[in-house]
């Protein structure tokens, strides 16, 4: 059993939107207890809605109004010690950011700056996380990670608007993993992004991984990507999570009527079989159904759906299910 | 054979930079393929290989350089839209963005009834309207008065599909119509493609680069490349038996929805968009696995191998002999 690295109890980070006087309340994560190991690719999938993004926020201690902590703990474990970021000041997490724990955000090819060439982004960068460097010495090092991860060796001198999506997507991801990071998150990093290019970026976070022997929690809707790199998966909806088990289980033994939709939903070549969707749509967050969100769309839904949410129980020592089904068969 | 819609040599040309340094990019560069009745035809391809333009002069938002559109045995004259539009509709990608999100969305369903003139009155328009919609899986009671906000991704792809079909069009354009679609609800878009096939006998120029959706819904497909049709043939020989380098490129990128098939090569990304379409020879040759000298200087012919197009001087005669 590998060692965990990133925990969260009873976790709960809702939107509170304050619309002429009536509270609005988004319940984006919901009740989430995660355990994320060292050394592994940890996937969460979803559709758009779900609370996946929210999620990683709040891993990475990004709470910013008008999303707010409403309970519970995400908790990162250094060096036999437990550190709870709820409980840190912004000085303390900006410490750890980075160093410890990277985010490549949603969209990150925009994140550059576009009037900065890029080997002054990466000199900023690393000026303000790595005290005593001098420019020379920055600069070196910058070019040194960039030549590692098989990037072009001239990409430094180029400004953002000069290169492809899929070019700015890989200086990103080498952005953030160059303080060598124990994790990185990276929220929906292949979306928007042609197949082949892809697949490019997907081999970057592989490499990393596998040189930094590092945790990457991953966030994708593409079934297809987690498939291919995942080690885990964590299945959400409605900002809970719903199911988790590794790759392979989840693909082929899914157990929670919504995997089984999503999974079953996938097109797959050499199978023109009829697929079909889940029937209805996802509910809102701001007004959520009673009891297990997914009841209104369930074919199996009984009365106790209706009622009460199902706890994630542990079907074996890997595989975890949120469902009222699961010892009834 | 009786096609519905052909296109001929179809060419477009874009100069980019100012007089001192133009660059001429050919974004469709003598497309040709043909669209049978009743029949889902896919055009896939990376961005910026030119599916969306041969799209875009097709539905008439921008002007050939060259080449021929033929719509049932007539030929397409310029600025002639009404004819025209009537037999072929589009659904585009994004349905927050075809729908204003100040009006509510049975403006437009009355709006078309009324420019193509297909109802006397109102009840006859909210008749015609209904029928339509049920087509999709919807009614007018949950649709009438309602605002694009109010409505899900899914159901707002529907409901533009549901006002292409107005006009009873023989041919629907549909570019990346379920990229923007929640992932549970993608098959039931994709699904209604196939039902409205069946039942009605419309065509679908189905635009996507998802080889996935591809090959579980369409009949023929055409590979694009920097303006160029690399392959085409039917949904089975294709994807299933890729011939062409770039095919075979795109095949093995996609990831696959089996934890057992996991890649174990690696691709190659260096060269640029804009130096892949100004090459002389073929335009894959930068990185193809299998260049050859001749490759690089000669843009290979299209050829016919079991029925299927192929784009590539591997399969020319003196080569295949000698293989």
């Amino acid at each position: 059993m590998k060692n965990s690295i990133l925990r969260t109890e009873n976790l709960k980070a809702f939107y509170v939107l304050d619309m002429q006087g009536t509270q609005k309340v988004v319940k984006a994560v919901n009740e989430v207890d995660l355990e994320i190991h060292e050394d592994e690719v940890y996937g969460i999938a979803g559709e758009s809605g779900c609370g996946k993004t929210t999620l990683l926020k709040a891993l990475y201690g990004a709470i910013e109004p008008p999303l707010r902590w409403m309970g519970g703990s995400v908790l990162y474990h250094m060096n036999n010690l437990a550190v709870d970021i709820t409980s840190l000041d912004a000085e303390e997490k900006r410490k750890l950011r980075m160093e410890y724990i990277s985010y490549v955000p949603q969209g990150s090819m925009s994140v550059l700056n576009p009037v900065l060439k890029l080997n002054e982004t990466y000199q900023d960068f690393i000026g303000s996380h790595v005290s005593g460097r001098t420019r020379q010495e920055a600069f070196e090092l910058a070019r040194k990670h960039i030549v590692e991860l098989g990037l072009p060796r001239n990409i430094l001198d180029a400004y953002p608007h000069q290169l492809s999506g899929g070019m700015r997507q890989r200086v990103t991801i080498a952005l953030a993993a160059l303080l060598k990071p124990r994790i990185i998150i990276a929220d929906e990093p292949t979306t928007a992004l042609d197949v082949v290019v892809q697949r490019g970026v997907i081999q970057l976070l592989m490499d990393i991984q596998q040189k930094l022997k590092n945790t990457i929690v991953l966030v994708t809707h593409d079934m297809g990507v987690h498939a291919n790199i995942a080690d885990r998966i964590g299945i959400m909806y409605a900002g809970k999570m719903v199911e988790e088990a590794p790759t392979e289980k989840i693909f082929e033994d899914p157990i929670h009527p919504y995997t089984r939709f999503l999974i079953d939903s996938l097109p797959r070549f050499g199978d023109k079989s009829t697929r079909s969707s889940a029937p209805g749509s996802p509910p809102s967050l701001a007004d959520l159904p009673a009891g297990c969100p997914f009841h209104p769309r369930c074919p199996f839904a009984r009365e106790i759906c209706t009622q009460e949410m199902p706890a994630l129980v542990s079907l074996s020592s890997d595989h975890k299910v949120a469902c009222w089904l699961v010892g009834e068969n | 054979m009786e096609k519905l819609l052909e296109i001929e040599n179809l060419s477009k040309v874009f100069s980019l930079g100012s007089i001192l340094s133009r660059v001429h990019i050919i974004a469709a560069d003598n497309v040709s393929f043909y669209i049978k009745p009743a029949e889902i035809f896919t055009l896939a391809g990376e961005s910026g290989c030119g599916k969306t333009t041969t799209a875009r002069i097709i539905l008439g938002f921008e002007e050939p350089t060259s080449g021929a559109i033929i719509h049932d045995g007539k030929k397409k004259a310029r600025n002639e839209k009404v004819w025209f539009t009537e037999g072929i509709q589009a659904i585009f990608q994004d349905p927050f963005a075809t729908f204003n999100p100040l009006r509510t969305v049975d403006n437009y369903f009355f709006e078309t009834v009324k420019n193509y003139k297909l109802a006397k009155g109102k009840e006859d328009a909210i008749e015609w309207i209904d029928q339509k919609l049920n087509a999709v899986g919807l009614t007018y009671q949950e649709f009438a008065g309602r605002y694009p906000s109010e409505f899900s991704g899914g159901q707002l792809q529907r409901i533009s599909i549901a006002r292409a079909l107005l006009t009873n069009p023989t041919l629907l354009i549909a570019d990346e119509p379920v990229s923007m679609v929640d992932a549970s609800l993608r098959m039931s878009i994709v699904n209604l493609f196939k039902k409205l096939r069946d039942e009605t006998g419309v065509s679908v120029l189905y635009i996507t680069h998802d080889l996935a959706t591809a090959y579980y819904v369409s009949d023929r497909i055409a590979i694009m490349f920097r303006g160029n049709i690399v392959e085409m043939g039917s949904v089975e020989q294709v994807l299933m038996n890729p011939r062409h380098p770039y095919t075979k490129l795109l095949r093995e990128s996609i990831p696959e929805a089996n934890p057992k098939k996991r890649w174990t090569t690696t691709v190659n990304l260096t060269e640029l968009e804009q130096e892949e379409y100004l090459r002389k020879g073929c335009k894959f040759a930068g990185r193809c696995p299998e260049v050859m000298d001749i490759c690089k200087g000669v843009v290979p012919a299209d050829l016919i191998v079991n029925d299927t197009l192929v784009k590539c001087h591997l399969y020319s005669d003196e080569n295949s002999s000698a293989k």
